[in-house]
């Protein structure tokens, strides 16, 4: 017993003033070593008597859980007290600037391009493409533009042979010949894509982009066109509210045609849809011609529907208040880096378009 | 096509103001494109005279002009045009008017030095013609007019409508007013031109040739003899310059009058310059005429030519001739008015490259009962103001005209249109527009008026009363939102994943033209077919592109010429490979130029290489769901890429496609195109040749395999010639056992000291684990020898030890 107080009261001594690691190690093993105090003492046990065997045992254990508990929380402590102290040396200029990263953009035309398909995909339009360059026959002549109609004029065509068969398509509209030919009614779908004419100054490009829809079924007629189109508006200009105005006009491949305005005014040098008096034209659409639907071999008896072409790059400069059409082709990387889109932004329904 | 207000109410009247007028234009499909006032500044344009010229002291095309302006005032004016001299008659613009082209404001300026004061103007600065070559050259017999406003006082507007090609009626006045007036815009004034009454004979003899294509149906004329031509009087003047249009003299100007009044173009000849009688012929291959624009025109054979004895007088239904033309000193008159087919004057005045007000009219389409109307018109007209005796009217015909009919059912109307109008209303309308309507069980049937060309079938009629109703009518029915189909195809949803995916690598999306210039193609066109077009914009934008890094290329050097140094763009679209539809494939191809973290603190920087551009194509794959593991890769790849820094992908081994080619871009093409940069790498994928994906994200997601078991890493050194591909070592060792080799990794590739010349060293490791058990030294053992066994077998390798 007096063995055992003795060894606990020198060592709680011991270990009560300021040691370092390798001294707190050398008591452990002072104690706990193989031929440590504690464990003499415990290999003492068999030759102690045994009506004092268990006292014995019982003390042993509670002092070298004290001792060992004293040397595990002291050991912590120095090395916290370590770990600090090497902290306050590895103090850093966290204002130093961060890894170079790099951040790549999506162009407004693209951007644009999946919102209005974003659109269209909640009133079931789906998407259909066709290729750059067209024969005579679906850029015009399908589209009810037989050669020598004056509306060709209104088309500056740019041509790849001498006999003119083969063009650059000026309007998305071949994609509806197309898809007519290659599939069945009721079709409802959206063609957004590259168009060109030899077009140059500030306000055209030779190269530009339209998206074409197509509504064929049984009973659509010019109310559903309007409604469709009122609804693209109001949900690619993210207003409530959107003033729109449908006008006769003429296109070869509908009848009746119309063109359609919408209200804006300006403010503070920019464009604001949706209010003032102002009109802007967007677009033109009407019901498919029938000589159309008879070109692809659908009846016009019992099949009737709206077509509409837009104008993208025209939406994405009101809607983001771009205000030179030539820049959208100009590659310049400041002007792309300013109007572009982060790739995440991907626009959907659920999240909006726009941030 | 111009009108004014004040032109309108000849025909209509109507209480209406102005504004409502423009609104109603719109609103009928007759688009107010612009409204011009003339009354407020026009009277400050003046008739001058030049009295003496002198060279501009510092520029040799300029002049500098003394000018008369009137009440002995002279003005310095400097001016440009060749035809300034002295003596000169023009028309003058002080500073302070608004010269209605430009609709710039004059001021007085010093033009090199010497100060202007004032303007001599062009016929095009006025807008009263295209006539740009020079100024303005006025008869001498406006002397008298010197110091007086050129224009008269005009209270109307200048109003111009955006005909569509549908509607040559309205490009008469007339036609104009009655769709307004059938919109309820006031009323149309009856007009019935009186018959010319005459007992004179028609003493020229007029006969259309009966040939294949001729394109006069029907040719009217009348003689007008011993006439006084002259200046038009006031009133006429003041219409024709209310609309933008030059008087020249009576018998001119009233053909004009009648052709913008009435749509119907007329010809005047002077019937003493023509030989014998009229021939209405084919041209032959190489004849030639002086047209009135005082152009020589050399001819193909099968135009419609109006000709004499001679020759050839005229175009028809284009232009006169210079030969044939009045004069003020014209005493007897032909008075020509003809029907031409569309597609004939369309076809000629293409050859020639010709356009006139009399083409543009035909071959929209002439009313062809008008020409008896028009002849009667401008007859009277012309002895009015001139004098003179008229013949008798003769018509040539080799057709007639026949009338359109159509069965119109009433209730087309509304299943097109979604709303309804009674018959009563749809007959009142289509009467308006001067159909003929018969109500007939149901049906309507209906005579279409012989000026409407455009009107062949019941939905053209649905048009007429949905436009003349109001646009307004229609109602908004609201979409459903249902789909039955998807937005995208699988092959338009990878456009749009690898679109963003690249994007997010640090790449600026760009959208270049799909045409270029052929120097540029020339750099990337491989072996690929130029293609060209016919009539490109300008020649740096000749042909189609073979390969999109023609543009990018030529826009990224722009951007490292506006200082940029480290720029990564890229572009997704179509390529051609030929000039048929559907010869293009869509390709996402990016460039990387510069260096990598240039100028940091912390990171050191190096020059963009093929490594990066190549892990942008295998992440950009990854993400969109191929399987990195089955990639194979040699370097056969097109010329404009570094032949020892470049590769080619394919998805697989069996190299069935092509997916992507990446590397550095061949150093000679920078050096032609004077290219400053450190680096430049690119990457072109090409979409069409991805397979896409037949299992969906959901198959892919339903199973998940894991194993907990131990891994073991080992590593080795192969020493292999240098021409052994590292692809080639990966693959042996991964083929061993999919189901234990987890990874296989290059992590030093060693040529120089203690390895044999023409070969390298090679140290992968090797990650192995089961999914069965925790595999034990003797497993692994034989695993390892297995590894080396077949690498040295397949490759030539030799284990370094």
């Amino acid at each position: 017993m007096t063995d055992l107080k003795k060894i606990k009261d020198e060592f709680l001594l011991k270990l009560k003033r300021k040691l370092d690691i390798s001294e707190i190690n050398q008591i452990k093993s002072d104690l706990f070593g193989k031929s440590g105090l504690i464990s003499a003492q415990f290999k003492k046990i068999g030759t102690i008597a045994e009506s004092e065997r268990k006292k014995f045992a019982s003390d042993l254990n509670i002092i070298k859980d004290e001792l060992q508990d004293l040397i595990s929380s002291k050991i912590n402590e120095v090395e916290n007290a370590e770990i600090n102290k090497k902290l306050e040396k590895e103090k850093i200029d966290i204002t130093l600037p961060e890894r170079s990263f790099v951040r790549g953009k999506i162009h407004p035309v693209s951007q644009t391009i999946d919102e209005i398909s974003s659109i269209f995909s909640e009133i079931g339009f789906s998407v259909e493409e066709g290729p750059d360059v067209e024969n005579e026959y679906n850029n015009f002549t399908a589209l009810n533009t037989p050669e020598n109609h004056p509306a060709r004029d209104m088309h500056d065509t740019f041509y790849l042979d001498e006999k003119k068969q083969k063009l650059l398509r000026t309007h998305t509209s071949p994609v509806q010949i197309r898809t007519m030919l290659k599939d069945k009614p009721p079709f409802k779908i959206i063609a957004p894509g590259r168009t060109y004419r030899s077009d140059s100054d500030q306000t055209h490009s030779p190269m530009f982009h339209q998206v074409e829809g197509l509504h064929i079924d049984k009973n659509i007629n010019m109310g559903h066109l309007k409604g469709c189109l009122n609804y693209f508006i109001k949900e690619f200009f993210e207003v409530d509210k959107i003033q729109m105005r449908f006008r006769p006009s003429h296109f070869p491949f509908t009848e009746p045609s119309a063109e359609v305005d919408i209200g804006y005014e300006m403010k503070d040098g920019k464009i604001v849809i949706g209010e003032g008096n102002q009109w802007l034209e967007i677009l033109g659409c009407g019901m498919v011609h029938p000589n159309v639907l008879k070109n692809v071999k659908v009846d016009p008896t019992k099949f009737q529907g709206y077509a509409f072409g837009i104008g993208i790059d025209r939406l994405a400069m009101l809607k983001y208040g771009i205000n030179d059409l030539r820049a959208f082709f100009d590659c310049d990387y400041r002007w792309l880096n300013h109007f572009g889109f982060d790739p995440l932004d991907v626009p959907t329904n659920y999240r909006g378009l726009s941030r | 096509m111009k009108i004014t207000f004040d032109w309108l109410r000849d025909h209509l009247k109507t209480n209406l103001k102005e504004k409502n007028l423009l609104e109603q234009l719109t609103n009928i499909g007759l688009e107010v494109e612009s409204v011009e006032s003339l009354s407020a500044d026009n009277e400050l344009f003046k008739v001058a005279e030049i009295i003496k010229t002198e060279k501009h002291p510092n520029a040799d095309r300029l002049k500098v002009c003394d000018v008369n302006i009137g009440k002995n005032e002279i003005k310095k004016v400097v001016c440009g045009a060749a035809n300034a001299k002295e003596g000169l008659l023009t028309i003058y613009a002080p500073p302070g008017a608004i010269i209605p082209k430009t609709k710039m404001k004059l001021v007085v300026a010093k033009i090199r030095g010497v100060t202007s004061y004032g303007m001599l103007c062009s016929e095009s600065e006025l807008n009263l013609s295209d006539e740009s070559d020079g100024i303005i050259e006025l008869p001498m017999r406006y002397k008298k007019n010197i110091g007086k406003s050129y224009f008269s006082k005009s209270k109307s507007n200048l109003i111009d409508l955006s005909i569509t090609p549908n509607r040559p009626d309205c490009l008469g006045i007339r036609g104009i007013a009655r769709d307004l007036a059938a919109s309820g815009f006031g009323k149309l004034v009856d007009f019935k031109e009186k018959k010319i009454h005459s007992k004179n004979k028609h003493t020229l003899n007029v006969k259309i040739n009966k040939e294949k294509g001729q394109g006069c149906t029907a040719f009217g004329s009348c003689l007008i003899t011993n006439v006084k031509n002259s200046e038009s009087p006031q009133w006429l003047k003041d219409k024709l310059i209310s609309i933008g249009q030059k008087p020249i003299s009576a018998i001119v100007d009233i053909t004009n009058y009648v052709m913008l009044d009435i749509n119907r173009p007329l010809h005047a000849y002077d019937a003493d310059k023509i030989e014998k009688g009229i021939i209405v012929r084919n041209s032959k291959s190489g004849e030639e005429f002086t047209a009135l624009d005082n152009k020589n025109y050399k001819l193909d054979s099968g135009m419609c030519v109006i000709s004499d004895n001679k020759g050839v007088l005229g175009l028809g239904g284009i232009i006169g001739g210079t030969r044939s033309g009045t004069e003020f000193n014209t005493k007897n008159v032909l008075l020509e008015s003809a029907y031409f087919e569309p597609g004939s004057i369309r076809n000629t005045a293409k050859k020639l490259n010709l356009d006139t007000d009399a083409k543009f009219r035909f071959e929209r389409g002439i009313d062809p009962l008008s020409i008896e109307d028009g002849l009667n018109k401008a007859a009277k007209l012309i002895i009015e103001i001139c004098g003179g005796e008229i013949s008798k009217i003769d018509i040539q015909k080799i057709e007639t005209y026949k009338i359109k009919k159509i069965t119109f059912d009433p209730n087309i109307f509304e299943k097109l249109s979604g709303f309804k109008i009674s018959l009563k209303e749809m007959i009142k309308i289509l009467e308006d527009l001067g159909f003929e309507v018969k109500n007939d069980k149901k049906r309507l049937k209906l005579i279409v008026p012989s000026w409407r060309p455009d009107i062949s079938q019941e939905v053209d009629i649905v048009e007429e009363l949905v436009r003349i109703s109001g646009y307004e009518k229609i109602k908004y029915i609201e979409p459903i939102k249902q789909r039955k189909k998807p937005t995208l195809n699988k092959l338009q949803k990878l456009f749009h994943f690898l679109q963003r995916s690249v994007a997010s690598k640090g790449y600026v999306e760009a959208i270049t033209w799909s045409f270029t210039d052929q120097r540029y193609n020339d750099h990337f066109r491989d072996t690929k077919k130029e293609i060209k077009i016919i009539n490109p914009i300008s020649s740096e934008l000749g042909v189609l592109r073979n390969s999109i890094f023609s543009n990018l290329i030529m826009y990224m050097n722009k951007n490292l010429d506006r200082g940029f140094k480290d720029l990564s763009i890229f572009e997704i679209g179509p390529i051609f490979n030929g000039s048929n539809p559907g010869e293009q494939n869509t390709v996402v191809s990016g460039l990387s130029a510069g260096k990598k973290s240039r100028l940091s603190w912390i990171e050191k920087e190096r020059n963009v290489d093929v490594f990066d551009v190549k892990r942008d194509v295998i992440q950009t794959l990854v993400e969109a769901g191929y399987d990195s593991q089955k990639f194979f890769i040699d370097s056969k790849t097109p010329n404009y890429y570094h032949p020892g820094k470049s590769g080619r992908l394919f998805l697989n081994n069996e190299k069935n496609q092509m997916a992507a080619y990446f590397g550095e871009i061949h150093p000679n093409i920078l050096k032609q195109i004077d290219m400053k940069t450190e680096s430049l790498v690119g990457f072109e994928i090409f979409l069409d040749n991805l397979t896409l994906a037949e299992k969906t994200l959901n198959d892919l997601k339903v199973k998940f395999l894991f194993s907990d078991y131990q891994k073991s890493e080992r590593d080795f050194a192969f020493i292999v010639n240098k021409d052994v591909n590292a692809q080639d070592l990966i693959n042996s060792i991964s083929s061993i056992d999919e189901s234990l080799v987890k990874d296989v990794k290059v992590f030093d590739v060693y040529q120089g000291d203690n390895i044999p010349e023409n070969q390298k060293s090679i140290a992968i490791s090797v990650t192995i684990q089961s999914f069965e058990k925790t595999l034990n030294e003797t497993d692994l053992e034989k695993i390892n020898n297995l590894i080396i066994k077949t690498v040295e077998n397949k490759t030539g390798a030799k284990i370094r030890s």
